[in-house]
């Protein structure tokens, strides 16, 4: 079966930096998948360039065995790839509700919406009672699930999530992954990636280490977890 | 509206991720490029235009309003209606402010972002020339360099609004006048004769540089404090 998300040999530089070498990595159907490594790896970069905000060098990338080389951002998004960016990027000036229902800008289905629309507030409580606020006014734990309620939106095939844990309190970095891992649950599949290794490998099923630009390491996520190397790299252990 | 569209593609689209100065001194360099073809075609001298709106006059409590004014006032609040309406309620309205707030994440919502760019444009060259079409016909006059000054006093209208707020560009545009007319109509007394009402158009830039310097962000700007 071909996998959902296939890429191979992608190769990006960036403001004259080689930040990815010949990434080859896919995620199949439904499936969870992390994408661990420092600061710099070149992680975001890499998301980046899967969902069209950045051109890659070379390399390929289909989606359901289309490519998706070369397309613009929006048209990707169309093919069902939707990105949560790092620092969730909502829009401030919006209010929660039209901020979910861009999410859903490129979809028509009008009855179909509103249903998704009762779904995702029933999934994330706390933007119910705010719905008519300005989403710049939400805390960032509530920005992150805003994010994820309007990528949900879309009705995507697979969710890139770019550090959803970054800048928030314990607390609602937990909260934040019950929603990850509902939706994924739902059928979604999932790119994590993740500089707290440890929470990503627990929430995921495989696991991929980037550093400096490639691929070190890949595998069953409990295994990866167990590896030295990655122990003593990613995980803070001796 | 397609010569809007033109100038986009020529003209900003390269500038898109130019620093904010750029677009602004090319807005100035893309008005005289216009202004002289206009007098290419047209001449330089003033051509009669002809009377499109109704031309009856009425006294309303001691002023006289001529129908010609009543029309200009409802064909202007009903755009601005129309106008306020596509930009809160319709798809592109939505995409348009999704835009301005972030381009990036608006292109992952699967918006074509240069095209409702391009859309902005040709709506804001169709407004300029139904704003055009009323001058003329107000002053029965058309003349190739009458846009100018008019630009120039938008421009100063919707920064005392809030550069980027319809409501406060509507707002500014209503106060520049009423501060100009009164401004015009009080001078004389204020400096004792020594200015007239000529000094009229001092009165849009005073505002425009007291905005500038006190409350750089408009009357209406900036109202949500956005969080990291």
């Amino acid at each position: 079966m071909t996998p959902l998300l296939s890429v191979s040999q992608l190769s990006v530089a960036y403001g004259g930096i080689q930040a990815v070498r010949n990434l080859s990595l896919d995620v199949a159907q439904g499936e969870m998948v992390c994408l661990i490594g420092a600061n710099g790896a070149g992680k975001t970069t890499t998301l980046k360039a899967l969902s069209g905000l950045i051109a890659a060098q070379s390399g390929s990338i289909q989606l359901d065995g289309q490519p998706l080389s070369g397309l613009p951002a929006h048209a990707i998004a169309r093919r069902g790839m939707a990105l949560v960016p790092e620092g969730r990027g909502v829009f401030p000036r919006m209010s929660v509700a039209e901020n979910l229902m861009m999410g859903a800008y490129i979809r028509t289905d009008r009855a179909a919406i509103a249903h998704d629309l009762d779904q995702v507030y029933s999934l994330l409580p706390r933007l119910t009672e705010r719905r008519a606020q300005p989403a710049g006014l939400l805390s960032g734990g509530e920005q992150q699930m805003l994010a994820l309620g309007r990528a949900m939106m879309a009705r995507p095939r697979l969710l890139l999530l770019d550090e959803p844990s970054m800048g928030l309190a314990p607390l609602m970095v937990q909260a934040v992954f019950d929603i990850i891992r509902r939706i994924a649950a739902s059928g979604v599949a999932v790119l994590l990636i993740e500089q707290n290794a440890h929470l990503a490998l627990k929430t995921c099923a495989r696991g991929y280490v980037l550093e400096t630009g490639m691929i070190t390491l890949s595998g069953n996520a409990t295994e990866l977890a167990a590896n030295p190397a990655v122990r003593h790299a990613y995980l803070g252990e001796a | 509206m397609a010569l809007g569209m033109l100038i986009e593609r020529v003209a900003y689209r390269p500038l898109r991720n130019a620093p904010r100065l750029a677009p602004l001194i090319t807005a100035i360099g893309v008005s005289i490029i216009l202004q002289n073809i206009a007098m290419l075609i047209w001449g330089k001298q003033y051509i009669p235009f002809p009377a499109i709106l109704p031309q009856g006059r009425h006294d309303i409590l001691g002023a006289t309003i001529s129908d010609t004014q009543i029309a200009i006032l409802l064909l202007a609040l009903l755009i601005m209606l129309a106008l306020i309406l596509m930009v809160q309620k319709s798809r592109l309205g939505r995409a348009m402010r999704a835009t301005a707030q972030s381009r990036q994440v608006a292109s992952l919502m699967g918006i074509d972002v240069n095209r409702v760019i391009a859309s902005t444009f040709i709506i804001g060259s169709a407004l300029a020339a139904i704003a055009g079409v009323m001058v003329s016909a107000y002053y029965g006059l058309a003349h190739y360099y009458m846009g100018f000054l008019l630009g120039l006093k938008a421009f100063s209208a919707a920064v005392l609004g809030g550069i980027g707020n319809l409501g406060g560009a509507m707002l500014g545009g209503l106060l520049l006048g009423l501060i100009e007319s009164f401004g015009a109509g009080y001078i004389g007394d204020l400096t004792g004769g020594f200015l007239g009402s000529h000094y009229q158009d001092v009165f849009a830039f005073f505002v425009l540089i007291a905005v500038l310097v006190f409350r750089p962000q408009g009357l209406l700007g900036a109202r949500v404090v956005e969080r990291a």
